[in-house]
């Protein structure tokens, strides 16, 4: 492996992001000139460095909990500025919907009765939250941090895959990632212009501020974890250290008259904004999960009670689950009276009898995804699996239509990524992030996942997925 | 920006995370002077003592027939079963400080965590004679420069006098155990044993760091009752029990003052009357009643120390801590009388 980054590059017939692109010229350039040993060299300085740093997920699938760092490839993906304006527009108006979704279902319910979505599509999913009806929201914000997954096709668009409206992870590493990037390969960025992510932060806290009770003039703000071993935990060491607010475990609060408080050395102390990183199920024994262990008994109380405000709200996985998905075009125009910026995947609902039948008759052709699962988890690709595999995917469609929806298999973009033996393609996605208080703002770039075994198109990091800095160009280029 | 009071918990973390760092220093440094002492000695007995010295005689002999330097020193150093070895505080530290990652600095956890994963590589070959004291070095740089990095970076808010607090009671602890240590060997004998003796408690001032310190003090004779009376009251010495008891009860104090604290009387009292103890005592009637029984006692004072800190701060037991007995009247136990 002699030459430079990118001698021999192929990007083996799918959509590249690097090569089909005029804006990425000037990267293209500084990596055509930049020594393949010296960028190996200084990429695994950086690994040692995350991996020294501590920003790392933890892997409990093994027999004990494994520190690993979500691997990082030095080469960036890139984002022209008029790509980005599109992408900025279509998740600010997916977000405004699904809010406005969410404070429907759990208020009049119109768009059930208008016949939109099917009712029980709503009433009868377990994540929605019957004792949010009528419960006040501040701003009508639902969805205060949402997590968009955009893929693109053969054809260079961009979709929409799915949307993440309960606890979306992985803003950490956009962050970080940068961070790297700026220490590591100076050469690469310096001049390019880059729209910066370092006050992700700082906007969380605005909005956090934005829907706090009305009581308090100066709300104590804090960020609720499950604690050191989930697996996200260093990204709420770092959301916390970020917004400079207590990072706290469901112990560390008490509810005292339906208000809620934090432990202290000098007492309890008021708290008045969760951004919790706890599933709803968790959040409240009393309410929920009676053997949760994670939450805080009596919470629900004080939320209900409008004493303490909880970030996302409570109910909004009815929002993200993958069957209303198919409905968000419907429901964009439903409530704003316009075309869906961001196309969704072609997708089918296998509780509908008909969309059952394609799916069962073209099996091998789709991806057959759990309607609730995040994560992976439960995927079956159909030009990828086994015979096998795929009568367990009938098996299971057969006796649980309803949990399953598929989507035609998508060649998903690829990036120039170095692998053991050099620079190859490999298929990515992107993980944009919006923040919603009062208005609703979007975190320029977000997390670019890359699927790093040859040919695979999970880019989930407990599927062996890793990430890469994500850049937006200031300007557009000639 | 307002500043919230600490969390309870993290108060308690912090505590531990500074004790579990002082830990690991001083039991690097007992190895590094036992390895000094057991030149010349039987050496099997020598390596026993220091079981002996963490009361570990149950757990060392369930998993070693005999005690040997090997036995001995992989029980300390590299044996994650054994909640008192070097690897054990370590990784202690280093969860505590994960838990504290919003507070420490980004130097302090990347130390820690580097020093962590460069414990979990130390062999068998690191620990033979040859390699061994260069190996209790490095251990000791570890967890200085950790010190140092939390002076130089760690804010100083509500958290750090909890660091503090942890720091000087575990240090005072530590420094008792040192010098018990030389317990065994403080029986007397004849002329040839008496200058063997005087030799080792020159090593043990040396692995305090306090040979020099020493010498500004006492120009002349190094006798033993020189050098106990001097790493347990010299006022000056960073590592004697009373200027360790001063400045644990100086953060305890400055804790209370600037967030005006109300708990914690009790823990301010408990610090005084033992500073008083250590005033009043001179090292000719300790060691007439008995220097192992006078650390004894130390040791039990600091625990209930540490017993009253859980009560009055952490709003719950210590989950990652040491011993924890029930509170109880000061003293704890009968200050030991001194026979006429």
């Amino acid at each position: 492996m002699t030459g430079f980054v990118l001698d021999g590059y192929d990007p083996q017939g799918f959509y590249c992001e690097m090569l089909r692109c005029a804006a990425t010229a000037a990267l293209r350039q500084r990596l055509d000139h930049l020594p393949l040993a010296d960028f190996q060299r200084r990429t695994a300085a950086a690994a040692q460095a995350l991996y020294d740093y501590g920003i790392t997920f933890t892997l409990y699938s093994e027999s004990s909990a494994i520190d690993r760092i979500l691997p990082f490839d030095p080469i960036p993906r890139v984002l022209a500025a008029d790509e980005w304006r599109q992408i900025e527009r279509g998740i600010i108006q997916r977000v405004t919907a699904l809010n406005l979704l969410l404070d429907d279902v759990y208020h009049g319910q119109k768009i059930l009765k208008d016949g939109v979505i099917p009712p029980d599509l709503i009433l009868g999913n377990p994540n929605y939250r019957p004792s949010m009806h009528g419960a006040a929201v501040a701003h009508k914000a639902y969805v205060n941090i949402c997590g968009t997954d955009i893929i693109r096709g053969g054809d260079g668009a961009f979709r929409v895959l799915e949307d993440n409206a309960r606890t979306p992870s992985g803003v950490s590493y956009v962050i970080e990632n940068r961070h790297m990037m700026l220490r590591a390969f100076p050469d690469l960025v310096d001049g390019v212009g880059l729209r910066p992510v370092e006050d992700y932060g700082s906007r969380l806290v605005a909005a956090m501020r934005e829907i706090a009770p009305a009581s308090s003039s100066e709300p104590q703000i804090v960020l609720l974890s499950p604690g050191i071993y989930n697996s996200a935990y260093f990204e709420h060491v770092f959301l916390a250290r970020e917004m400079g607010v207590p990072l706290v475990q469901g112990s560390d609060l008490v509810i005292e008259q339906d208000r809620v408080y934090m432990r202290t050395i000098a007492g309890l102390h008021a708290v008045d904004v969760i951004y919790r990183r706890i599933n709803d199920d968790f959040l409240d024994p009393e309410a929920f999960r009676p053997d949760s262990l994670l939450g805080v008994p009596g919470l629900m109380r004080a939320y209900y009670a409008g004493n303490v405000a909880l970030a996302n709200a409570v109910g909004t996985g009815v929002a993200d689950d993958k069957a209303v998905y198919a409905y968000v075009p419907k429901i964009i125009r439903y409530y704003l009276g316009e075309d869906a910026i961001l196309q969704n995947v072609e997708t089918h609902i296998c509780r509908e009898p008909n969309s059952l039948r394609y799916t069962l008759d073209h099996l091998a052709e789709l991806v057959v995804k759990p309607v609730g699962e995040a994560g992976g988890y439960g995927i079956t690709i159909g030009p990828k699996a086994s015979r096998a595999e795929l009568e367990e995917c009938r098996a299971k469609l057969v006796a649980d239509p309803a949990n399953y929806i598929s989507q035609p298999c998508i060649d998903l973009s690829v990036a120039p990524t170095l692998c053991d033996g050099g620079v190859m393609p490999r298929h990515v996605d992107l993980r944009p992030f919006a923040i919603t208080g009062k208005s609703t703002w979007v975190l320029p770039g977000g997390l670019t996942r890359v699927a790093l075994r040859p040919g695979s198109l999970m880019v989930n990091s407990s599927q062996g997925g890793g990430s890469k800095d994500t850049w937006v160009l200031e300007q557009g280029l000639e | 920006m307002s500043s919230s009071p600490l969390l309870a918990r993290y108060a308690e973390c912090i505590f531990w995370l500074a004790r579990f760092i002082e830990r690991a220093e001083n039991l690097a440094r007992i190895l590094d002077v036992n390895e000094t002492f057991s030149r010349g000695r039987s050496a099997a007995q020598s390596w026993l003592s220091i079981v002996q010295l963490n009361a570990d005689e149950e757990r060392f002999y369930k998993k070693h027939r005999t005690p040997s330097a090997e036995r001995v020193l992989a029980f300390y150093l590299t044996d994650a079963d054994n909640p008192t070895s070097i690897l054990s505080a370590v990784t202690n530290a280093r969860e505590n400080a994960r838990t504290l990652r919003p507070l420490v600095s980004t130097e302090m956890w990347v130390q820690l965590n580097t020093f962590y994963h460069r414990m979990g590589a130390i062999g068998p070959g690191d620990m033979l004679p040859g390699s061994l004291s260069r190996l209790l070095t490095s251990i000791k740089e570890a967890c200085q420069t950790f010190t140092g990095i939390t002076e130089g970076t760690f804010y100083r808010d509500q958290a750090s006098y909890f660091y503090r607090l942890g720091q000087y009671i575990e240090r005072a602890d530590q420094t008792t155990r040192l010098l018990d240590t030389k317990y065994p060997l403080l029986s007397g004998g004849s002329d040839t044993a008496a200058a063997v003796e005087v030799g080792q408690w020159h090593a043990l001032l040396r692995s305090a760091s306090g040979y020099h310190a020493f010498r500004r003090v006492h120009s002349s004779e190094l006798t033993p009752a020189r050098v106990a009376g001097f790493l347990l009251f010299n006022p000056a010495f960073p590592r004697s029990v009373y200027l360790c008891v001063r400045e644990a009860a100086d953060a305890l104090a400055a804790l209370k003052h600037h967030y005006r604290l109300r708990a914690g009387n009790d823990i301010s009292e408990g610090l005084d009357g033992l500073r008083a103890i250590l005033e009043e005592r001179s090292i000719e009637e300790i060691l007439a009643g008995g220097l192992h029984e006078f650390l004894d006692f130390l040791q039990d004072y600091l625990i209930a120390i540490t017993d009253r800190v859980s009560a009055a701060f952490f709003a719950r037991r210590p989950v990652s801590g040491g011993p924890n007995p029930a509170a109880a009247a000061w003293p704890l136990a009968p200050v030991p009388q001194i026979p006429s």
